[in-house]
Protein backbone atom coordinates (compact mmCIF):
# COMPACT_ATOMS: atom_id res chain seq x y z
CA UNK A 1 0.00 0.00 0.00
CA UNK A 2 1.24 3.36 -0.61
CA UNK A 3 -0.89 6.70 -0.32
CA UNK A 4 -1.04 9.74 -1.72
CA UNK A 5 -2.19 13.25 0.21
CA UNK A 6 -3.18 15.81 -2.80
CA UNK A 7 -2.02 18.65 -0.58
CA UNK A 8 -3.94 21.85 -0.47
CA UNK A 9 -1.37 24.94 0.35
CA UNK A 10 -1.64 28.78 0.07
CA UNK A 11 1.97 29.03 -1.30
CA UNK A 12 3.54 29.56 2.04
CA UNK A 13 2.15 26.43 4.17
CA UNK A 14 0.10 23.38 3.97
CA UNK A 15 -3.44 23.82 4.73
CA UNK A 16 -4.84 22.12 8.05
CA UNK A 17 -7.14 20.23 5.59
CA UNK A 18 -3.86 18.54 4.19
CA UNK A 19 -2.62 17.94 7.61
CA UNK A 20 -5.64 15.92 8.67
CA UNK A 21 -5.57 13.96 5.50
CA UNK A 22 -2.28 12.98 6.54
CA UNK A 23 -3.44 11.49 9.67
CA UNK A 24 -6.17 9.72 7.95
CA UNK A 25 -3.37 8.31 5.05
CA UNK A 26 -1.24 6.93 8.21
CA UNK A 27 -4.07 5.45 9.46
CA UNK A 28 -4.37 3.27 6.26
CA UNK A 29 -1.04 2.76 6.31
CA UNK A 30 1.70 2.07 4.04
CA UNK A 31 3.86 4.60 3.16
CA UNK A 32 2.40 8.61 2.86
CA UNK A 33 3.55 11.14 0.23
CA UNK A 34 2.22 14.57 -0.63
CA UNK A 35 1.61 16.22 -3.70
CA UNK A 36 2.15 19.66 -3.65
CA UNK A 37 1.09 21.05 -7.31
CA UNK A 38 2.23 25.19 -7.40
CA UNK A 39 4.43 28.02 -8.83
CA UNK A 40 7.22 28.87 -6.86
CA UNK A 41 6.32 26.35 -3.84
CA UNK A 42 9.61 25.27 -2.82
CA UNK A 43 8.86 27.04 0.34
CA UNK A 44 5.90 24.46 0.99
CA UNK A 45 8.06 22.00 0.13
CA UNK A 46 9.90 22.47 2.87
CA UNK A 47 7.58 23.01 5.04
CA UNK A 48 5.43 19.38 3.96
CA UNK A 49 9.05 17.28 4.23
CA UNK A 50 8.97 18.04 7.85
CA UNK A 51 5.26 16.97 9.00
CA UNK A 52 5.63 14.18 10.44
CA UNK A 53 4.71 10.88 9.22
CA UNK A 54 5.08 12.11 5.93
CA UNK A 55 7.98 9.75 3.97
CA UNK A 56 7.67 12.15 0.32
CA UNK A 57 6.73 15.01 -0.94
CA UNK A 58 6.44 15.35 -4.63
CA UNK A 59 6.50 18.67 -5.59
CA UNK A 60 5.02 20.10 -9.76
CA UNK A 61 6.27 23.73 -9.50
CA UNK A 62 5.13 25.07 -12.51
CA UNK A 63 3.17 28.56 -13.48
CA UNK A 64 0.46 26.42 -14.85
CA UNK A 65 -0.17 25.18 -10.97
CA UNK A 66 -0.33 28.85 -10.03
CA UNK A 67 -4.26 28.35 -9.15
CA UNK A 68 -5.35 24.85 -8.91
CA UNK A 69 -7.68 24.79 -11.98
CA UNK A 70 -9.24 20.88 -11.08
CA UNK A 71 -8.76 20.37 -14.70
CA UNK A 72 -5.28 20.91 -14.81
CA UNK A 73 -4.49 19.06 -10.82
CA UNK A 74 -6.48 16.05 -11.68
CA UNK A 75 -4.44 15.84 -14.46
CA UNK A 76 -1.39 16.03 -12.92
CA UNK A 77 -2.42 13.48 -9.81
CA UNK A 78 -3.59 10.47 -12.25
CA UNK A 79 -0.13 10.91 -13.96
CA UNK A 80 0.94 9.71 -10.75
CA UNK A 81 -1.49 7.47 -10.08
CA UNK A 82 0.20 4.60 -11.07
CA UNK A 83 2.49 4.41 -7.75
CA UNK A 84 -0.14 4.54 -5.49
CA UNK A 85 -3.21 2.24 -3.82
CA UNK A 86 -4.78 5.21 -2.27
CA UNK A 87 -5.51 9.02 -3.12
CA UNK A 88 -6.47 11.34 -0.12
CA UNK A 89 -7.14 15.09 -0.39
CA UNK A 90 -9.06 17.00 2.62
CA UNK A 91 -13.00 17.35 2.03
CA UNK A 92 -12.85 20.89 1.29
CA UNK A 93 -13.77 23.40 -1.79
CA UNK A 94 -10.10 22.11 -3.43
CA UNK A 95 -10.51 18.14 -2.70
CA UNK A 96 -14.05 18.11 -3.37
CA UNK A 97 -13.23 19.60 -6.67
CA UNK A 98 -10.48 17.71 -8.34
CA UNK A 99 -10.64 14.40 -6.76
CA UNK A 100 -14.19 12.73 -7.96
CA UNK A 101 -12.55 14.55 -11.38
CA UNK A 102 -9.30 12.22 -10.56
CA UNK A 103 -11.73 9.38 -9.31
CA UNK A 104 -13.74 8.94 -12.76
CA UNK A 105 -10.59 9.69 -15.06
CA UNK A 106 -9.19 6.44 -13.19
CA UNK A 107 -12.93 4.60 -13.53
CA UNK A 108 -13.16 4.30 -9.71
CA UNK A 109 -15.80 5.27 -6.57
CA UNK A 110 -14.38 8.47 -4.34
CA UNK A 111 -15.61 7.50 -1.06
CA UNK A 112 -16.43 10.88 0.43
CA UNK A 113 -15.90 12.91 3.67
CA UNK A 114 -14.36 9.90 5.73
CA UNK A 115 -14.50 10.33 9.18
CA UNK A 116 -12.83 6.90 10.29
CA UNK A 117 -10.87 4.71 8.77
CA UNK A 118 -11.94 1.09 9.89
CA UNK A 119 -9.84 -0.92 7.51
CA UNK A 120 -7.80 0.31 4.20
CA UNK A 121 -10.99 0.05 1.91
CA UNK A 122 -13.44 0.35 4.63
CA UNK A 123 -14.21 3.98 5.82
CA UNK A 124 -17.24 5.30 7.98
CA UNK A 125 -19.07 8.49 6.69
CA UNK A 126 -21.88 10.64 7.34
CA UNK A 127 -24.84 10.96 4.98
CA UNK A 128 -28.32 12.57 5.03
CA UNK A 129 -26.80 15.64 6.94
CA UNK A 130 -25.17 13.26 9.87
CA UNK A 131 -28.22 11.77 10.70
CA UNK A 132 -27.05 8.35 9.79
CA UNK A 133 -23.14 7.13 9.79
CA UNK A 134 -22.69 4.72 6.87
CA UNK A 135 -20.01 2.35 6.48
CA UNK A 136 -19.08 1.82 2.75
CA UNK A 137 -16.30 -0.76 1.61
CA UNK A 138 -14.53 0.07 -1.94
CA UNK A 139 -14.79 -2.50 -4.24
CA UNK A 140 -12.18 -0.86 -6.76
CA UNK A 141 -8.08 -1.68 -6.41
CA UNK A 142 -7.64 2.00 -6.37
CA UNK A 143 -9.40 4.06 -3.45
CA UNK A 144 -10.04 7.65 -4.09
CA UNK A 145 -10.98 9.59 -0.75
CA UNK A 146 -11.43 12.76 0.67
CA UNK A 147 -10.94 13.43 4.21
CA UNK A 148 -13.46 15.22 7.08
CA UNK A 149 -10.99 17.60 8.64
CA UNK A 150 -12.99 17.80 12.20
CA UNK A 151 -12.79 13.90 12.16
CA UNK A 152 -8.86 13.76 12.45
CA UNK A 153 -6.30 15.40 14.46
CA UNK A 154 -3.71 17.48 11.95
CA UNK A 155 -0.89 16.21 11.65
CA UNK A 156 2.28 17.70 13.26
CA UNK A 157 4.17 20.21 11.09
CA UNK A 158 7.34 19.29 12.88
CA UNK A 159 9.23 16.02 13.16
CA UNK A 160 9.37 14.64 9.91
CA UNK A 161 12.39 14.31 7.50
CA UNK A 162 10.50 13.22 3.58
CA UNK A 163 12.38 13.16 0.37
CA UNK A 164 11.29 15.90 -1.63
CA UNK A 165 11.07 15.28 -5.57
CA UNK A 166 10.58 17.31 -8.37
CA UNK A 167 7.90 15.86 -10.45
CA UNK A 168 6.73 17.00 -13.88
CA UNK A 169 3.99 19.07 -14.78
CA UNK A 170 1.29 17.05 -16.69
CA UNK A 171 0.60 19.95 -18.77
CA UNK A 172 -3.12 22.07 -19.88
CA UNK A 173 -5.91 20.88 -20.42
CA UNK A 174 -6.57 23.69 -21.96
CA UNK A 175 -10.20 24.04 -20.84
CA UNK A 176 -10.39 26.68 -18.55
CA UNK A 177 -8.54 29.47 -16.98
CA UNK A 178 -8.71 31.65 -13.70
CA UNK A 179 -10.04 34.97 -13.93
CA UNK A 180 -9.88 35.94 -10.56
CA UNK A 181 -11.15 36.35 -6.69
CA UNK A 182 -12.49 38.07 -3.81
CA UNK A 183 -11.44 36.42 -1.08
CA UNK A 184 -12.69 37.45 2.39
CA UNK A 185 -9.89 38.83 4.25
CA UNK A 186 -9.72 37.79 8.66
CA UNK A 187 -7.56 38.59 10.95
CA UNK A 188 -9.60 36.33 13.23
CA UNK A 189 -8.17 32.26 12.82
CA UNK A 190 -9.45 30.45 10.19
CA UNK A 191 -12.78 29.09 10.66
CA UNK A 192 -12.71 25.45 10.19
CA UNK A 193 -9.64 25.15 12.35
CA UNK A 194 -10.33 27.91 15.23
CA UNK A 195 -10.86 26.98 19.00
CA UNK A 196 -13.99 29.05 19.38
CA UNK A 197 -16.34 29.70 16.53
CA UNK A 198 -19.11 32.65 16.84
CA UNK A 199 -21.32 32.07 14.74
CA UNK A 200 -24.71 34.06 13.90
CA UNK A 201 -27.80 33.22 12.26
CA UNK A 202 -30.99 35.25 10.63
CA UNK A 203 -32.13 36.59 14.12
CA UNK A 204 -28.63 39.38 13.77
CA UNK A 205 -31.06 40.92 11.68
CA UNK A 206 -28.51 42.71 9.79
CA UNK A 207 -24.75 42.42 8.65
CA UNK A 208 -23.82 45.22 10.95
CA UNK A 209 -24.84 43.58 13.72
CA UNK A 210 -22.40 40.67 13.70
CA UNK A 211 -19.99 43.30 14.97
CA UNK A 212 -21.40 42.39 18.39
CA UNK A 213 -20.47 38.59 17.09
CA UNK A 214 -17.07 39.54 16.27
CA UNK A 215 -16.33 41.72 19.31
CA UNK A 216 -17.35 38.33 21.28
CA UNK A 217 -15.39 36.50 18.89
CA UNK A 218 -12.64 38.57 19.64
CA UNK A 219 -12.37 38.05 23.36
CA UNK A 220 -12.16 34.70 23.19
CA UNK A 221 -9.78 34.56 20.15
CA UNK A 222 -12.57 32.78 17.95
CA UNK A 223 -13.88 33.02 14.43
CA UNK A 224 -17.32 34.09 13.44
CA UNK A 225 -19.64 31.97 11.20
CA UNK A 226 -23.05 32.08 10.30
CA UNK A 227 -26.22 30.15 9.23
CA UNK A 228 -27.17 29.63 5.56
CA UNK A 229 -29.86 32.29 6.57
CA UNK A 230 -28.03 34.81 7.57
CA UNK A 231 -25.37 33.98 4.26
CA UNK A 232 -28.65 33.98 1.94
CA UNK A 233 -29.95 37.26 3.54
CA UNK A 234 -26.21 39.25 2.49
CA UNK A 235 -25.48 39.94 6.42
CA UNK A 236 -21.96 38.04 5.74
CA UNK A 237 -19.92 36.18 2.86
CA UNK A 238 -21.00 32.94 1.73
CA UNK A 239 -17.43 31.42 3.15
CA UNK A 240 -19.15 31.91 6.78
CA UNK A 241 -21.64 29.09 6.13
CA UNK A 242 -21.30 26.52 8.82
CA UNK A 243 -23.71 22.60 7.71
CA UNK A 244 -24.42 20.25 5.94
CA UNK A 245 -23.55 22.21 2.33
CA UNK A 246 -20.77 25.14 4.03
CA UNK A 247 -18.15 24.20 6.44
CA UNK A 248 -18.39 21.79 9.03
CA UNK A 249 -16.17 22.95 12.35
CA UNK A 250 -16.08 20.54 15.29
CA UNK A 251 -14.16 23.68 17.76
CA UNK A 252 -13.95 23.40 21.61
CA UNK A 253 -16.77 26.03 22.07
CA UNK A 254 -19.23 26.91 19.59
CA UNK A 255 -21.80 30.07 20.29
CA UNK A 256 -24.86 29.79 18.32
CA UNK A 257 -26.46 33.14 18.57
CA UNK A 258 -29.95 33.94 16.36
CA UNK A 259 -29.91 30.64 15.17
CA UNK A 260 -32.83 28.44 15.59
CA UNK A 261 -30.61 24.79 14.86
CA UNK A 262 -32.28 23.34 11.61
CA UNK A 263 -30.58 20.05 10.51
CA UNK A 264 -28.80 21.17 8.15
CA UNK A 265 -26.72 23.21 10.35
CA UNK A 266 -26.35 21.26 12.79
CA UNK A 267 -24.54 18.91 10.21
CA UNK A 268 -21.81 21.52 10.44
CA UNK A 269 -21.19 21.79 14.23
CA UNK A 270 -22.87 19.45 16.30
CA UNK A 271 -19.61 17.26 16.97
CA UNK A 272 -17.86 20.59 18.74
CA UNK A 273 -17.26 19.82 22.33
CA UNK A 274 -19.52 22.31 23.97
CA UNK A 275 -22.22 24.43 22.55
CA UNK A 276 -23.18 27.03 23.71
CA UNK A 277 -27.36 28.71 22.40
CA UNK A 278 -28.10 32.08 22.68
CA UNK A 279 -32.01 32.31 21.04
CA UNK A 280 -35.25 34.41 22.65
CA UNK A 281 -37.15 31.35 21.30
CA UNK A 282 -36.83 28.84 24.11
CA UNK A 283 -38.56 25.75 22.15
CA UNK A 284 -35.73 26.05 19.24
CA UNK A 285 -34.16 23.00 18.29
CA UNK A 286 -30.64 24.42 19.05
CA UNK A 287 -31.52 23.75 22.34
CA UNK A 288 -31.40 20.12 22.34
CA UNK A 289 -27.99 20.02 21.30
CA UNK A 290 -26.82 22.70 23.33
CA UNK A 291 -24.87 22.14 26.42
CA UNK A 292 -25.53 25.62 27.59
CA UNK A 293 -28.79 27.45 26.64
CA UNK A 294 -29.52 31.03 27.72
CA UNK A 295 -32.84 32.28 26.58
CA UNK A 296 -33.21 35.85 25.69
CA UNK A 297 -32.67 38.58 23.56
CA UNK A 298 -29.26 38.47 21.49
CA UNK A 299 -28.84 41.92 21.62
CA UNK A 300 -28.78 42.07 25.47
CA UNK A 301 -27.16 39.07 25.83
CA UNK A 302 -23.94 38.85 23.77
CA UNK A 303 -22.37 42.34 24.39
CA UNK A 304 -23.11 41.54 28.72
CA UNK A 305 -21.23 37.93 27.53
CA UNK A 306 -18.56 40.14 25.91
CA UNK A 307 -18.22 42.47 29.06
CA UNK A 308 -18.41 39.55 31.36
CA UNK A 309 -15.69 38.04 30.10
CA UNK A 310 -13.47 40.97 30.22
CA UNK A 311 -13.59 40.70 34.06
CA UNK A 312 -10.87 37.93 35.12
CA UNK A 313 -12.49 35.22 36.77
CA UNK B 1 -28.09 25.78 -27.47
CA UNK B 2 -29.55 23.32 -25.61
CA UNK B 3 -29.18 22.59 -21.77
CA UNK B 4 -29.05 19.24 -19.69
CA UNK B 5 -29.95 19.40 -16.20
CA UNK B 6 -30.37 16.17 -13.74
CA UNK B 7 -32.94 16.14 -11.39
CA UNK B 8 -32.85 13.24 -8.22
CA UNK B 9 -35.63 12.53 -6.26
CA UNK B 10 -34.54 12.13 -2.59
CA UNK B 11 -36.11 12.37 0.71
CA UNK B 12 -37.87 15.79 1.35
CA UNK B 13 -35.22 18.33 3.33
CA UNK B 14 -37.34 19.05 6.01
CA UNK B 15 -38.23 15.08 6.88
CA UNK B 16 -36.73 13.80 9.53
CA UNK B 17 -34.50 10.67 8.73
CA UNK B 18 -34.38 7.40 10.63
CA UNK B 19 -32.34 4.89 10.33
CA UNK B 20 -33.80 1.45 9.67
CA UNK B 21 -34.18 -1.24 12.39
CA UNK B 22 -31.63 -3.55 10.62
CA UNK B 23 -29.00 -1.26 9.67
CA UNK B 24 -29.22 -1.63 5.78
CA UNK B 25 -30.04 2.13 5.49
CA UNK B 26 -32.85 4.90 6.26
CA UNK B 27 -36.64 4.46 5.86
CA UNK B 28 -37.77 5.25 2.83
CA UNK B 29 -41.24 3.99 2.85
CA UNK B 30 -44.08 6.52 3.53
CA UNK B 31 -41.46 9.49 3.22
CA UNK B 32 -41.79 12.38 1.68
CA UNK B 33 -39.43 12.61 -1.72
CA UNK B 34 -38.74 15.90 -3.63
CA UNK B 35 -36.10 17.22 -6.08
CA UNK B 36 -32.82 17.81 -4.91
CA UNK B 37 -32.98 21.35 -3.91
CA UNK B 38 -30.01 21.90 -5.78
CA UNK B 39 -30.97 20.43 -8.73
CA UNK B 40 -33.86 22.76 -8.33
CA UNK B 41 -31.79 25.73 -8.65
CA UNK B 42 -29.55 23.69 -11.70
CA UNK B 43 -33.71 23.80 -13.44
CA UNK B 44 -34.44 27.54 -12.49
CA UNK B 45 -30.66 28.51 -13.86
CA UNK B 46 -31.66 26.47 -17.06
CA UNK B 47 -35.19 28.19 -17.63
CA UNK B 48 -33.63 31.69 -16.48
CA UNK B 49 -31.50 30.60 -19.95
CA UNK B 50 -33.37 29.66 -21.99
CA UNK B 51 -35.97 33.33 -20.85
CA UNK B 52 -32.69 35.50 -21.61
CA UNK B 53 -32.26 33.69 -25.26
CA UNK B 54 -29.24 32.00 -24.13
CA UNK B 55 -30.74 28.58 -24.21
CA UNK B 56 -33.50 27.07 -27.19
CA UNK B 57 -34.66 24.15 -25.16
CA UNK B 58 -34.36 22.50 -21.33
CA UNK B 59 -34.07 18.84 -21.34
CA UNK B 60 -34.13 17.28 -17.38
CA UNK B 61 -33.06 13.88 -16.76
CA UNK B 62 -33.31 11.64 -13.70
CA UNK B 63 -32.29 8.13 -13.05
CA UNK B 64 -33.77 5.65 -10.83
CA UNK B 65 -36.49 4.04 -10.30
CA UNK B 66 -40.07 4.78 -11.82
CA UNK B 67 -41.21 7.63 -9.20
CA UNK B 68 -38.00 9.52 -10.88
CA UNK B 69 -40.63 10.35 -13.35
CA UNK B 70 -42.27 12.56 -10.52
CA UNK B 71 -39.43 14.52 -10.00
CA UNK B 72 -38.93 15.16 -13.69
CA UNK B 73 -42.50 16.21 -14.29
CA UNK B 74 -41.49 18.93 -11.25
CA UNK B 75 -38.89 20.23 -13.74
CA UNK B 76 -41.38 19.95 -16.35
CA UNK B 77 -43.59 22.17 -14.40
CA UNK B 78 -41.05 24.52 -13.59
CA UNK B 79 -40.63 25.52 -17.14
CA UNK B 80 -38.46 22.44 -18.88
CA UNK B 81 -39.29 21.16 -22.18
CA UNK B 82 -38.88 18.09 -22.07
CA UNK B 83 -37.77 15.31 -19.76
CA UNK B 84 -35.57 11.87 -20.08
CA UNK B 85 -35.78 9.16 -17.51
CA UNK B 86 -33.28 6.63 -17.03
CA UNK B 87 -34.70 4.03 -15.63
CA UNK B 88 -33.37 1.21 -12.77
CA UNK B 89 -33.81 0.01 -9.65
CA UNK B 90 -30.12 -0.48 -9.10
CA UNK B 91 -28.89 1.56 -6.12
CA UNK B 92 -27.25 4.12 -8.76
CA UNK B 93 -23.94 5.82 -7.01
CA UNK B 94 -22.44 8.68 -8.72
CA UNK B 95 -19.68 6.96 -11.09
CA UNK B 96 -22.52 5.38 -12.17
CA UNK B 97 -24.73 8.70 -12.99
CA UNK B 98 -22.03 10.03 -14.45
CA UNK B 99 -21.44 7.03 -17.04
CA UNK B 100 -25.27 7.23 -17.98
CA UNK B 101 -25.79 11.20 -18.03
CA UNK B 102 -22.23 10.88 -20.11
CA UNK B 103 -24.76 8.41 -22.71
CA UNK B 104 -27.74 10.60 -22.39
CA UNK B 105 -25.27 13.44 -23.37
CA UNK B 106 -23.61 11.78 -26.13
CA UNK B 107 -27.35 11.47 -27.62
CA UNK B 108 -27.95 14.75 -26.93
CA UNK B 109 -25.03 16.96 -27.56
CA UNK B 110 -26.28 19.94 -25.43
CA UNK B 111 -24.34 23.12 -24.70
CA UNK B 112 -23.94 23.38 -21.27
CA UNK B 113 -25.25 20.48 -18.73
CA UNK B 114 -25.73 21.45 -15.14
CA UNK B 115 -26.09 19.69 -12.17
CA UNK B 116 -26.17 20.02 -8.09
CA UNK B 117 -23.26 20.14 -6.63
CA UNK B 118 -24.67 17.73 -4.30
CA UNK B 119 -27.46 15.22 -2.94
CA UNK B 120 -28.75 15.42 -0.04
CA UNK B 121 -29.32 12.22 0.54
CA UNK B 122 -25.78 10.91 -0.30
CA UNK B 123 -24.15 14.20 0.55
CA UNK B 124 -21.24 12.70 -1.96
CA UNK B 125 -20.78 16.01 -4.14
CA UNK B 126 -18.72 13.79 -6.86
CA UNK B 127 -21.35 13.25 -9.70
CA UNK B 128 -20.49 16.41 -11.57
CA UNK B 129 -17.11 16.91 -11.32
CA UNK B 130 -16.71 13.05 -12.69
CA UNK B 131 -19.03 13.55 -15.48
CA UNK B 132 -16.56 16.59 -16.48
CA UNK B 133 -13.72 14.32 -16.05
CA UNK B 134 -15.44 11.39 -18.19
CA UNK B 135 -16.47 13.86 -21.20
CA UNK B 136 -13.22 15.67 -20.83
CA UNK B 137 -14.97 18.71 -20.29
CA UNK B 138 -14.26 21.72 -18.41
CA UNK B 139 -16.13 21.67 -15.04
CA UNK B 140 -17.14 24.59 -13.03
CA UNK B 141 -18.70 23.96 -9.60
CA UNK B 142 -20.41 25.13 -6.72
CA UNK B 143 -21.64 28.61 -9.19
CA UNK B 144 -22.97 30.95 -7.23
CA UNK B 145 -23.02 32.98 -10.83
CA UNK B 146 -22.66 31.92 -15.02
CA UNK B 147 -22.18 33.99 -17.79
CA UNK B 148 -22.16 32.78 -20.98
CA UNK B 149 -20.68 34.94 -23.51
CA UNK B 150 -20.18 33.20 -26.77
CA UNK B 151 -18.28 30.34 -26.81
CA UNK B 152 -17.54 30.23 -23.20
CA UNK B 153 -18.57 31.06 -19.79
CA UNK B 154 -17.50 33.44 -16.83
CA UNK B 155 -18.33 31.60 -13.86
CA UNK B 156 -17.95 32.53 -10.36
CA UNK B 157 -17.59 29.69 -7.41
CA UNK B 158 -18.25 29.68 -4.07
CA UNK B 159 -14.92 28.51 -2.33
CA UNK B 160 -13.47 28.05 1.36
CA UNK B 161 -12.15 31.45 0.91
CA UNK B 162 -14.62 33.28 -0.30
CA UNK B 163 -15.10 33.57 -4.28
CA UNK B 164 -12.97 32.78 -6.85
CA UNK B 165 -14.35 33.48 -10.48
CA UNK B 166 -13.01 31.34 -13.71
CA UNK B 167 -13.71 30.99 -17.48
CA UNK B 168 -15.06 27.99 -19.34
CA UNK B 169 -15.08 26.75 -22.66
CA UNK B 170 -18.24 25.49 -23.87
CA UNK B 171 -19.49 22.97 -23.77
CA UNK B 172 -19.63 22.17 -20.22
CA UNK B 173 -20.73 20.73 -16.50
CA UNK B 174 -21.79 23.41 -13.87
CA UNK B 175 -22.71 22.18 -10.43
CA UNK B 176 -24.86 24.79 -8.33
CA UNK B 177 -24.11 26.27 -5.15
CA UNK B 178 -27.29 27.51 -3.01
CA UNK B 179 -26.43 31.54 -4.07
CA UNK B 180 -26.91 30.93 -7.44
CA UNK B 181 -30.66 31.81 -7.81
CA UNK B 182 -34.06 31.49 -6.04
CA UNK B 183 -36.26 28.42 -8.00
CA UNK B 184 -39.52 29.66 -8.93
CA UNK B 185 -42.87 27.70 -7.59
CA UNK B 186 -44.72 26.05 -10.65
CA UNK B 187 -47.60 27.94 -10.85
CA UNK B 188 -51.08 25.56 -11.34
CA UNK B 189 -51.60 26.25 -15.24
CA UNK B 190 -47.85 24.92 -15.57
CA UNK B 191 -48.42 22.16 -13.97
CA UNK B 192 -51.48 21.10 -16.32
CA UNK B 193 -49.42 21.78 -19.19
CA UNK B 194 -46.42 19.60 -18.01
CA UNK B 195 -48.44 16.41 -18.17
CA UNK B 196 -48.37 16.47 -21.57
CA UNK B 197 -44.59 17.60 -22.30
CA UNK B 198 -43.22 14.45 -23.59
CA UNK B 199 -40.58 12.07 -20.99
CA UNK B 200 -38.46 9.28 -23.21
CA UNK B 201 -37.75 6.56 -21.60
CA UNK B 202 -34.03 4.54 -21.41
CA UNK B 203 -32.41 1.79 -19.79
CA UNK B 204 -28.54 1.29 -18.69
CA UNK B 205 -28.64 -1.47 -20.97
CA UNK B 206 -30.24 1.08 -24.51
CA UNK B 207 -27.30 3.04 -22.85
CA UNK B 208 -24.41 1.01 -22.74
CA UNK B 209 -23.69 1.23 -19.30
CA UNK B 210 -23.39 -0.88 -16.10
CA UNK B 211 -24.57 0.71 -13.24
CA UNK B 212 -23.31 -2.01 -10.54
CA UNK B 213 -22.14 0.14 -7.31
CA UNK B 214 -18.57 -0.02 -6.89
CA UNK B 215 -19.20 1.14 -2.97
CA UNK B 216 -20.47 -1.73 -0.94
CA UNK B 217 -22.51 -0.66 2.28
CA UNK B 218 -21.88 -2.91 5.29
CA UNK B 219 -23.83 -0.50 7.88
CA UNK B 220 -25.57 2.36 8.63
CA UNK B 221 -26.08 3.40 12.16
CA UNK B 222 -27.31 6.35 13.99
CA UNK B 223 -24.70 9.01 15.06
CA UNK B 224 -24.14 9.50 18.50
CA UNK B 225 -26.31 11.44 20.04
CA UNK B 226 -25.80 14.41 21.60
CA UNK B 227 -27.33 14.96 25.17
CA UNK B 228 -29.12 18.69 25.90
CA UNK B 229 -27.46 20.40 28.43
CA UNK B 230 -28.77 22.88 30.92
CA UNK B 231 -30.36 26.20 30.56
CA UNK B 232 -28.43 28.68 32.45
CA UNK B 233 -30.31 32.35 33.67
CA UNK B 234 -27.92 35.04 33.39
CA UNK B 235 -24.44 35.43 31.25
CA UNK B 236 -22.51 35.39 34.38
CA UNK B 237 -23.65 31.81 35.43
CA UNK B 238 -22.71 30.81 31.57
CA UNK B 239 -19.23 32.69 32.21
CA UNK B 240 -18.77 30.32 35.55
CA UNK B 241 -19.93 27.34 33.82
CA UNK B 242 -17.45 27.83 31.08
CA UNK B 243 -14.98 28.76 33.15
CA UNK B 244 -15.32 26.52 36.13
CA UNK B 245 -17.21 23.14 34.37
CA UNK B 246 -16.66 22.83 31.08
CA UNK B 247 -13.35 24.91 31.52
CA UNK B 248 -13.02 26.26 27.52
CA UNK B 249 -12.85 29.57 28.34
C1 LIG C 1 -30.33 22.01 0.59
C2 LIG C 1 -30.23 22.80 1.84
C3 LIG C 1 -28.99 23.04 2.36
C4 LIG C 1 -28.84 23.81 3.49
N1 LIG C 1 -27.59 24.00 4.01
C5 LIG C 1 -27.45 24.71 5.13
C6 LIG C 1 -26.18 24.91 5.73
O1 LIG C 1 -25.15 24.41 5.24
N2 LIG C 1 -26.10 25.67 6.85
C7 LIG C 1 -27.20 26.23 7.44
O2 LIG C 1 -27.06 26.91 8.46
N3 LIG C 1 -28.41 26.05 6.90
C8 LIG C 1 -28.56 25.32 5.76
N4 LIG C 1 -29.81 25.17 5.23
C9 LIG C 1 -30.92 26.00 5.75
C10 LIG C 1 -31.57 25.48 7.02
O3 LIG C 1 -32.59 24.56 6.67
C11 LIG C 1 -32.23 26.66 7.78
O4 LIG C 1 -33.13 27.31 6.94
C12 LIG C 1 -31.22 27.68 8.30
O5 LIG C 1 -30.17 27.03 8.98
C13 LIG C 1 -31.92 28.65 9.20
O6 LIG C 1 -31.03 29.66 9.61
P1 LIG C 1 -31.28 30.45 10.99
O7 LIG C 1 -31.30 29.47 12.09
O8 LIG C 1 -30.30 31.55 11.03
O9 LIG C 1 -32.69 31.11 10.74
P2 LIG C 1 -34.09 30.85 11.44
O10 LIG C 1 -34.48 29.42 11.33
O11 LIG C 1 -35.01 31.85 10.90
O12 LIG C 1 -33.83 31.13 12.97
C14 LIG C 1 -33.56 32.39 13.50
C15 LIG C 1 -33.52 32.22 15.01
O13 LIG C 1 -33.16 33.45 15.61
C16 LIG C 1 -33.88 33.60 16.80
N5 LIG C 1 -33.92 35.04 17.09
C17 LIG C 1 -34.48 36.01 16.34
N6 LIG C 1 -34.30 37.21 16.91
C18 LIG C 1 -33.62 36.99 18.06
C19 LIG C 1 -33.13 37.85 19.09
N7 LIG C 1 -33.31 39.18 19.06
N8 LIG C 1 -32.48 37.30 20.13
C20 LIG C 1 -32.29 35.93 20.19
N9 LIG C 1 -32.73 35.10 19.24
C21 LIG C 1 -33.38 35.62 18.18
C22 LIG C 1 -35.24 33.01 16.49
O14 LIG C 1 -35.90 32.62 17.69
C23 LIG C 1 -34.86 31.82 15.61
O15 LIG C 1 -34.69 30.64 16.37
C24 LIG C 1 -29.98 24.37 4.11
C25 LIG C 1 -31.24 24.12 3.59
C26 LIG C 1 -31.37 23.34 2.47
C27 LIG C 1 -32.73 23.05 1.93
N1 LIG D 1 -30.12 9.46 -9.81
C1 LIG D 1 -29.87 10.70 -10.26
N2 LIG D 1 -30.67 11.25 -11.20
C2 LIG D 1 -30.43 12.48 -11.67
N3 LIG D 1 -29.41 13.26 -11.25
C3 LIG D 1 -28.59 12.77 -10.32
C4 LIG D 1 -28.77 11.47 -9.78
N4 LIG D 1 -27.79 11.27 -8.86
C5 LIG D 1 -27.05 12.40 -8.84
N5 LIG D 1 -27.52 13.29 -9.72
C6 LIG D 1 -27.02 14.65 -9.99
O1 LIG D 1 -25.74 14.82 -9.37
C7 LIG D 1 -25.79 15.84 -8.38
C8 LIG D 1 -24.80 15.55 -7.29
O2 LIG D 1 -25.05 14.31 -6.68
P1 LIG D 1 -24.01 13.58 -5.73
O3 LIG D 1 -22.73 13.52 -6.46
O4 LIG D 1 -24.61 12.22 -5.49
O5 LIG D 1 -23.93 14.39 -4.47
C9 LIG D 1 -27.25 15.91 -7.98
O6 LIG D 1 -27.58 17.19 -7.46
C10 LIG D 1 -27.93 15.68 -9.33
O7 LIG D 1 -27.94 16.84 -10.12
Amino acid sequence: MAVLVVGEHDGGALKAATLSAVTAAQKIGGGVSVLLAGSGCAPVAEAAAKVAGVDRVLVADDPLYANPLAENVAKLVVSLAGGFSHLLAGADSFGKNVMPRVAALLDVAQVSDIMAVEGPKVFVRPIYAGNAMQTVEATDEKVVVTVRGTAFEPAAVEGGAAKIETVPAAGDAGLSSYVGAALSRSERPELTSARVVVSGGRGMQSGENFHLLEKLADKLGGAVGASRAAVDAGYVPNDYQVGQTGKIVAPELYVAVGISGAIQHLAGMKDSKVIVAINKDEEAPIFQVADYGIVGDLFQLVPELTQALEKPS
Amino acid sequence: MKVLVAVKRVIDANVKVRVKADNTGVELTNVKMAMNPFDEIGVEEAIRLKEAGKATEVVAVSLGGAPSQETIRTALAMGADRGIHVQTDVELQPLAVAKLLKAVIEKEQPGIVIVGKQAIDDDSNQTGQMLAGLLGWPQATFASKLNIEGEGAEVTREVDGGLETIRIKLPAIITTDLRLNEPRYASLPNIMKAKKKPIEALTPEALGVDPKPRLKTLKVVEPPKRQAGIKVKTVQELVDKLRNDAKVI
